[in-house]
């Protein structure tokens, strides 16, 4: 589904990501770990295409197409979602209006009928559920006034309803009680199948603990240094991420 | 008659002598009326019919409609004979051209304890080219009553309307006031509103520009008894060679008197909006609070906009501040848009909205709002979704 290889990356001239390589097959969770700085959140915002981060040398094969020449609404219609670290608020701009316009962007490039707004508003309470946000939120703006785990939460309904292949969740733990870390991973469990791929980017264990991964990737300075199963979460929780990073050098 | 026709002729003689105003004035400062002087202007004498898109008939408690000035339809109920010399026409040279050339106009008076239900809507509609009018409208609103009066501009050809409107609300009287500018885009509108404010009144004066190829609304408030309240909400959304200009003067002349202003411009294209706003408050007007906030949204590298907040404090116990911004849509919530799937140009336009909104939200009446989402929707520069409102 999803291949990178030898990508090197960065924001504003300055090089991040210094060859990563990272194969992800439909129905595979994989979690990418790091310390700060590691350039995890900069793999994040490469593969959605965010202005000023760009990739100077190396591919990303999505389904067989060049991902990094689509525009991000592109790749959000080809099935591609990120979970932001930080959502933005937009005041004015109706969160289930938003979300309706995106969902009927994304079915109409699928080639999918578009869903009227009693279609829409069905979906919406039905995912709602999952994440168990209020409905109230959803005629507010876009995130407005939203707390952190609302946003948090919110991104994770957006995933939700939009259905994507590929979910990218650029620590979408930080900052959660475990209350809201156990809806986060219950919204993604939920998405989980033989389709469905997950990237979770995460500097801690904690959200593998309900959301498992089959994969654990160690990215430090730029560039995947270990690779394992869940057990190497684990690991890293309880040494630290110091024994990798002297074990590379 | 002859008090009237004493009167003209005085205007007349006064706009003589003040002339066109020119940007070497400072009020005029960003504001050329040379191309409108090059048109010798005309009374439209024939009578037209007020067919109109823009008509709230049956959704107002009352509609007056005007075209070129004239009044043609609507039996005004609340007709009032009260004199009011608000607007000013000694120093005010457009003042001066409309009482000059006065035409018809509403003249409402709310007795003293009534609250109308609705509102009122003035709906003036200007056909033709190389025609002129001079609508003066004077709503006086009584002790404790209370109005929503609107007032629209529309029209089809290269004509200019000079209207003036005056409003006074007398003690404890609440009055929520619109004028929607909507003009043809070949159009010249100049309107001058001018407001008088007693102890304890209450007034909002929102102010949209949309429409015309040179366009000013000029807003005058005495806040002249004590306690007295005004909100100048304003939106100018300009594209093409637009030129949309917004002067306002709000006089604190007595004490515990607060205003908040909230003014938006969205320019496009080669477009340019002016903001130019004035608070003054005079040494007697202790305990004044005052807000005063122009924001504006520029949409291409050659749009201009000039902003210019004044304060002019006269005493020393007053809470007032004011602020101006201009910017550009933003990257992020532009990137967060588009990263779930909607196209850039959908998405600015989702942000264009979005911005101007927050006056749009404010507004009470629900049918003005909506005429002013649709007309918004056909000022963005692509296609908006038709009925963005639907799945609220």
């Amino acid at each position: 589904m999803l291949e990178i290889k030898n990508l090197h990356a960065g924001i504003d001239g300055k090089e991040i990501l210094k060859g990563l390589t990272l194969t992800i097959n439909p129905g595979e969770v994989h979690a990418i770990m790091g310390p700060n700085g590691s350039g995890k959140s900069t793999l994040a915002n490469v593969l959605a295409g965010r202005p000023r981060y760009v990739a100077t040398s190396g591919e990303v094969l999505y389904e067989g197409k060049n991902l990094l020449e689509l525009p991000p609404e592109e790749r959000a219609r080809e099935g591609v979602f990120l979970a932001m670290q930080y959502p933005v608020e937009i005041p004015g701009v109706n969160n289930i209006y938003f979300l309706k316009a995106a969902l009927n962007a994304v079915r109409k490039h699928r080639g999918e009928e578009e869903l009227d707004a009693m279609e829409f508003l069905q979906l919406a309470r039905e995912k709602m559920k999952v994440v168990e946000l209020d409905e109230a939120f959803m005629n507010r703006g876009v995130n407005e006034g939203f707390s952190g785990g609302e946003k948090k939460r919110n991104e994770i309904f957006q995933m939700a309803v939009l259905d994507p292949k590929l979910a990218i969740l650029d620590e979408t733990d930080s900052g959660l009680d475990i209350d809201a870390l156990r809806i986060v991973a219950q919204g993604v469990n939920a998405l989980r199948s033989e389709h469905h791929a997950v990237l979770v980017i995460t500097h801690y264990q904690r959200l593998l603990r309900y959301l498992v991964p089959d994969f654990v990737h160690v990215l430090a300075n730029g560039r995947i240094v270990k690779s394992g199963g869940k057990e190497l979460a684990e690991e890293l929780e309880q040494k630290g991420y110091d024994w990798i990073e002297e074990e590379v050098a | 008659m002859t008090v009237l026709t004493d009167l003209r002729s005085e205007a007349a003689g006064r706009f003589a002598t003040l002339g066109w105003p020119t940007p070497r004035v400072e009020e005029w400062r960003y504001t050329n009326l040379a191309p409108l002087q090059k048109i010798q202007w005309r009374v439209d004498d024939s009578r037209q019919s007020g067919e109109s898109s823009a008509s709230l008939a049956g959704q107002a408690a009352l509609e007056l409609v005007f075209v070129n000035g004239r009044h043609i339809a609507g039996e005004n109920q609340y007709r009032g004979e009260s004199e009011v010399h608000i607007a000013d026409w000694e120093r005010n040279a457009l003042v001066a051209l409309n009482a000059a050339n006065q035409q018809d106009g509403a003249r409402i008076e709310i007795p003293a304890g009534t609250v109308v239900d609705g509102f009122i809507h003035l709906l003036f509609i200007g056909r033709g080219d190389g025609i002129w009018s001079h609508p003066r409208n004077t709503i006086v609103v009584g002790k404790n009553a209370q109005v929503a009066i609107v007032e629209t501009y529309v029209g089809t050809g290269t004509y200019f309307t000079n209207s003036v409107t005056e409003i006074v609300a007398d003690e404890s009287a609440v009055v929520d006031h619109y004028k929607i500018e909507c003009e043809s885009r070949d159009a010249f509108h100049i309107g001058s509103v001018f407001i008088r404010q007693e102890r304890a009144s209450n007034v909002t004066s929102r102010n949209i520009a949309l429409g015309g190829a040179l366009a000013r609304t000029e807003t005058h408030v005495a806040l002249a008894g004590e306690g007295a309240s005004i909100t100048l909400d304003g939106l100018f959304v300009g594209a093409g060679s637009q030129h949309l200009d917004s002067r306002t003067v709000i006089d604190h002349l007595e004490p515990h008197c607060e205003s908040f202003e909230l003014y938006k411009g969205v320019l496009d294209d080669n477009a340019r909006g002016v903001f130019d706003g004035k608070i003054i408050v005079r040494p007697d007007a202790q305990k004044t609070v005052s807000r005063q906030v122009n924001r504006n949204l520029l949409l291409s590298e050659t749009a201009i906009v000039d902003s210019k907040p004044t304060l002019e404090i006269h005493n020393d116990d007053v809470k007032c501040n004011h602020g101006s911004t201009i910017g550009q849509i933003e990257q992020e919530p532009l990137f967060y848009l588009r990263s779930r799937g909607i196209g850039e140009e959908e998405a600015r336009n989702l942000l264009v909205y979005a911005f101007a909104s927050e006056l749009v939200d404010r507004m009470k009446i629900e049918p003005v709002r909506e005429q002013i989402r649709r007309a918004l929707f056909q000022t963005l520069p692509q296609r908006m979704p038709e009925r963005r409102g639907e799945a609220r």
